[in-house]
């Protein structure tokens, strides 16, 4: 096989996994966005919590159980962190926007951006300005598919964002409370006269985004060996980009969005420069911005805004 | 007393809306509420139902005060709003307006056997089930905003103007549709424009005029009076 098309499908596949991360943050911004209007810039801070969280269920397991399975170190740190950010999330919505909800949307994406701050600096005095170094707990086996080789990581990555982006979609179309998030979002006071409250399905919705970002944390941090207090700014930013390219409000274009944006960022970085890679994110938000403000799948921007 | 309004006063901040409404539904009853564009009919429902809270007066349902308790409080004691315009969940396809519509219900067999009923009485939307309500015509969103009422298993009813906009050969079938779900046992709050509808199959009614009511009788007293002839009745 050439070395063209080995590049290619090797960038391809580190474009993938990355966008599946984005992809996981991507739906936070997109729910929260669709059930109450706001842009919740402390979304990306809640992944890179999920991250640390990830990371202290790591301690935890080798210090209380040493030697068990990398797979139950594996779960049990997924299960830490989603639940962890689950609590953060509820906790934001309720101190920092619920007192907001008749606000100017202006005054709860301001203070979106302080609980940003907030949470940077808490998690900053807690383990430390200095970047965090993730024991390697999966074993580093590649996989040979033809030319390509696939990391347990990479795979781990997306058999899991797969997953659950299948588990959220099956869970907005067919629960109850999927509906009920649904409706609030076109309409919280029908919403009201049918009997649900829009105040739990938004807590539901952020925790729910939250636990998404956490997972995406925690596979990040795998994934690349280190976590830094301050990771959550970009990471979070791209999610965004790639929840208002996909379409903000449109939990499909979130998906789509995300990996779309990794395979960019991740060919751009293979065949322009990876020093560049991140000005990549920015640059498609600026066309999608210009050109196609609603995204490549949301119809319905205008309503909200 | 199903239902006592007493002496509300409703505002949109400071300005009044309702000037002291008082009215009374009985069980069993079509009430209907009668007034001008703007008379305050939606709001007095809204007041009701506590999509907004009066800033006095006291609201009555099964002798409990409502006044102080949140819409989605107030649809599980039983009473359910079909607001004006519809506000059906347009992005939703028509069965999942419905099945919210029981949101406040867990009795999931029932619900079941309450959406046939609901298809038997508007054989249409079982044929749009799985269609986005949005795209219904307007007669058939009507119909499932009244539907989805319906599937709370209210007592009352509060229906704000279920003929706006529909075509002639609908206005009747909406209003038969009304007294025939009346006798199958719901009391009915009817806001309308159509008067003349309103007071054919309405037990009582009220009229209102500038958040005030004007006055009030048996539907078929108010009928002959000359003063609402002229004003709802087209003069005639
Ligand atoms: N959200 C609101 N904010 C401010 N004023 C309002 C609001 N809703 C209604 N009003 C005012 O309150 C008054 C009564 O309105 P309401 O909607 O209750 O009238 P209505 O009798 O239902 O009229 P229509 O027949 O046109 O539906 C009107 O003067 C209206 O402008
Ligand atoms: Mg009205």
């Amino acid at each position: 096989m050439s070395a063209a098309l080995n590049l290619f499908l090797n960038q391809l596949l580190n474009g993938l996994t990355i966008g599946m991360v984005y992809a996981l943050i991507a739906l936070g911004y997109t729910m929260v966005y669709g059930v109450i209007g706001l842009i919740n810039f402390a979304h990306g801070e809640v992944f890179m919590v999920g991250a640390y969280l990830a990371l202290t269920a790591i301690w935890l397991a080798a210090s209380f159980f040493p030697g068990i399975p990398f797979g139950l170190t594996l779960l049990f740190l997924i299960l830490f962190s989603m639940a962890g950010a689950s609590i953060l999330g509820a906790l934001i919505e309720k101190i920092a926007y619920r007192p907001l909800r008749r606000s100017p949307k202006l005054t709860a994406l301001i203070t979106s951006i302080g609980v940003s701050f907030f949470l940077q600096n808490a998690v900053m005095l807690i383990y430390g300005s200095k970047e965090q170094s993730i024991p390697d707990i999966v074993p580093m086996t590649r996989l040979k598919i033809g030319a390509i080789s696939v990391s347990l990581i990479q795979i781990l990555i997306f058999s899991v964002s797969i997953g659950l982006m299948f588990f959220l979609t099956w869970f907005v179309k067919n629960t109850k409370t999927g509906k009920a998030m649904r409706a609030v979002s076109e309409n919280p006071e029908a919403a009201q006269l049918v009997g649900i409250s829009p105040n739990r399905i938004i807590a539901a919705t952020f925790i729910l985004g939250s636990a998404l970002a956490a997972v995406g944390g925690s596979l990040f941090a795998l994934n690349y060996g280190s976590i830094n207090f301050h990771d959550g700014y970009l990471a979070g930013l791209k999610a965004f980009t790639a929840a208002v390219f996909g379409g903000i409000g449109s939990i499909p274009g979130a998906m789509v969005g995300g990996i779309l944006l990794g395979v960019f960022e991740g060919l751009g970085a293979g065949y322009i420069s990876s020093e560049w890679k991140d000005v990549f994110a920015f640059l498609l938000l600026g066309a999608v911005l210009l050109f196609k403000p609603s995204g490549i799948m949301g119809n319905n921007v205008s309503e909200k805004v | 007393m199903l239902l006592e309004v007493r002496h509300i006063h409703t505002r949109y901040g400071k300005v009044g809306c309702l000037e002291g409404v008082s009215l009374s539904v009985k069980e069993g009853e079509i009430v209907a509420l009668l007034g001008a564009n703007g008379a305050g009919k939606t709001t007095t429902l809204k007041t009701i139902s506590g999509l907004i809270h009066p800033a006095a007066g006291k609201i009555f349902f099964k002798e409990k005060p409502i006044d102080a308790l949140l819409p989605e409080e107030i649809v599980r004691l039983g009473i359910a709003h079909a607001p004006e315009g519809r506000k059906i969940f347009q992005k939703l396809d028509v069965l999942e307006n419905l099945e919210l519509g029981a949101f406040i219900r867990l009795d999931k067999s029932e619900i079941q056997r309450d959406i046939e009923e609901i298809y038997q009485l508007f054989p249409i939307l079982k044929k749009r089930m799985k269609q986005k309500a949005g795209t219904l015509s307007g007669g058939e969103q009507q119909m499932l905003a009244i539907g989805r009422a319906l599937m709370s298993q209210p007592s009352l009813l509060l229906l704000d103007e279920p003929s706006l906009g529909l075509a002639p050969i609908y206005v009747s079938a909406i209003f038969q549709m009304i007294q025939k779900i009346n006798k199958l046992g719901k009391t009915i709050l009817l806001v309308e424009q159509n008067a003349h509808m309103a007071l054919k199959i309405a037990h009582r009614a009220y009229v209102l005029e500038t958040g005030r009511i004007a006055l009030e009788g048996k539907a078929s007293d108010l009928v002959n009076e000359p003063s609402v002839k002229n004003a709802y009745l087209g003069g005639s």
